[in-house]
């Protein structure tokens, strides 16, 4: 595509690219950054829902009409478009869930429950998210096995250099961010995962805030699960995906749910169960929510990952420069666009960040102020909480210049 | 609607009755965890009223200014009529509304001083 030979045709893509999601045609004064917790929908995305619901809305696997016929046939060309999405080796690796959470929840109690044992040890690190961290607390008090954390530097990289010391014959499991929800860190993980296969330990990576916004290929990675959400990366809510390499899937025994869709024969005192995925699949799956996830993904790769990322990291670099050039104006995390995602946290000081996050929303802007669901991770850092601003590929340096002229305004209110 | 009236920016910037009180007959604290607002109340009493009180912590604008009309008015107060205090008492000492996204920040100095008072009367 000829659009991508400077960045100037990039903001002249970007501008037309808007006009695909209707809530910035709806609010064009709207500057949403807060594409972290949830990013807007593109058309396409509701038009591939909307045309299940209108057209084919019958449940999969079971009927032996046309529209369940249908309706199976969109369901798992949707599984294959996520494969192909993250690079999977196979189809039947990838299992959707309801999102990134209940795959971590489902994992912890199936693989937890199969492969823990009393005195094991799980890695950890105080970036995760409380959806990766919560799941394994509760593993670990219903095992009695430890968990361990590796920390941060003050500018919330990971301290790598603590993975070797942590890890111990007890350890089986390290679950790690791909990047930072709170500080947009992204931790460098392919060293980390071989150094962990060698020493015999499974890896899940939780890429909720990779896979939206940067090339995600599974098989590069080498880790064992990676799970993540369709709502932020362009899809509806309800929907995501757990990827599980074909070798582990097979040793794992049970599943997190049971019921229909994932059986082979039922007697009153004794099931059996069908393969991955559906073995994974209890119940009637979200479907629309599926075939949703996988326009979503058609649209991001019609624009390309990589274009994504570079915009982001422009969308970064001038953001680093146009709220750092205010005064009293505090940048946390990296300060760094190449182990940076687009997110960025800072405060203003002496004004808490929910009183900006609320003047600025009087300026139609809205940020997300608060610990972000890392109180671990405040904690260590010191900070009781954040404003955070985080792009996605519809943002623009103008975004950003509303974002600095609110600060001043914010500033100008507190007098500061 | 303005939130940010002068009387709260004020209030904020420099906060009254805001300072710890060693010889205070009752203490407590209490938090909103998920904005990271901390208040601690001290309280001087009689036997049926507040004779003097102050507080610490720190918090956003609103919770900070909250404290500090909170901890003014209640002067003086029968312990008794604290628990009837409320929401709207909070919002017409702002001068302001609070929608559901801040009301925890106006109430929590307010809800700390109550259960303090149901301490007392335990």
């Amino acid at each position: 595509m000829q659009f991508w030979t400077s960045k100037y045709s990039f903001v002249i893509l970007v501008a037309h690219m808007r006009s695909d999601f209707p809530l910035l045609q709806k609010q064009p004064e709207l500057v949403y950054l807060d594409s972290a917790a949830t990013s807007l929908k593109p058309q396409p995305v509701l038009d591939a829902m909307n045309e299940y619901y209108t057209g084919f809305s019958a449940n999969i696997h079971r009927g032996l009409y046309d529209l369940s016929e249908r309706a199976t046939v969109a369901y798992e060309g949707a599984r294959e478009t996520v494969r192909e999405f993250i690079n999977a080796k196979q189809a039947h690796e990838i299992i959707f869930t309801r999102g990134t959470t209940e795959a971590i929840n489902g994992l912890a109690q199936s693989w937890g429950r199969q492969f823990v044992r009393e005195g094991d040890e799980i890695l950890t690190t105080v970036l995760e998210h409380h959806s990766n961290l919560v799941p394994w607390q509760m593993l670990a008090r219903e095992k009695k096995c430890a968990l361990k954390h590796i920390d941060v530097n003050d500018d919330g990289t990971l301290r790598e250099e603590q993975f070797l010391k942590l890890l111990s014959r007890q350890t089986r499991l390290l679950t790690i961010t791909h990047v930072s929800n709170a500080l947009g860190t992204i931790v460098p993980l392919r060293k980390i995962i071989q150094q962990a296969h060698a020493a015999g330990i499974k890896v899940l990576v939780d890429a909720a805030q990779s896979a939206p916004h940067m090339p995600l290929d599974v098989q590069y990675l080498d880790a064992d699960f990676v799970v993540f959400s369709g709502h932020k990366m362009c899809g509806p809510t309800g929907i995501g995906v757990l990827y599980m390499k074909e070798r582990v899937q097979e040793k794992l025994e049970l599943p997190w749910h049971f019921g229909g869709g994932m059986i082979k024969e039922v007697h009153l005192k004794k099931s059996t169960f069908q393969k991955a995925p559906n073995k994974f699949e209890a119940g009637t799956p979200p479907i629309a929510e599926a075939i949703g996830l996988a326009a979503a993904m058609r649209y991001l790769q019609s624009i390309g990952m990589n274009k994504i990322r570079d915009h982001e990291k422009q969308l970064l670099h001038y953001a680093l420069k146009t709220l750092g050039a205010i005064d009293g104006v505090q940048l946390y995390g990296p300060n760094n666009p190449a182990m940076q995602s687009g997110v960025l946290s800072f405060g203003i000081e002496g004004i808490h960040p929910h009183d900006i996050a609320e003047i600025l929303n009087e300026d139609n802007i809205a940020v997300r102020a608060g610990h972000h669901c890392c109180m671990p991770l405040m904690e260590r850092l010191n900070l009781p909480a954040t404003v955070r601003a985080s792009f996605y590929l519809y943002n623009t340096e103008q975004d950003i210049d509303r974002l600095a002229a609110g600060l001043r305004n914010v500033k100008k209110i507190f007098k500061s | 609607m303005n939130l940010y009236r002068e009387l709260i920016i004020d209030l904020y910037k420099n906060p009254v009755n805001k300072r710890s009180m060693p010889d205070a007959h009752i203490t407590n604290s209490g938090a909103n965890v998920t904005c990271g607002d901390r208040v601690r109340i001290y309280i001087k009493k009689d036997s049926e009223k507040i004779t003097d009180l102050s507080f610490e912590g720190e918090g956003c604008a609103i919770s900070i200014a909250a404290a500090s009309l909170l901890t003014e008015e209640a002067k003086g107060v029968l312990l008794n009529d604290i628990s009837d205090w409320g929401p709207h008492n909070i919002f017409e000492w702002l001068g302001t509304e609070l929608g559901p996204a801040r009301i925890k920040c106006g109430l929590l100095a307010l809800e700390t001083l109550q259960e303090a008072v149901k301490k007392i009367k335990q």
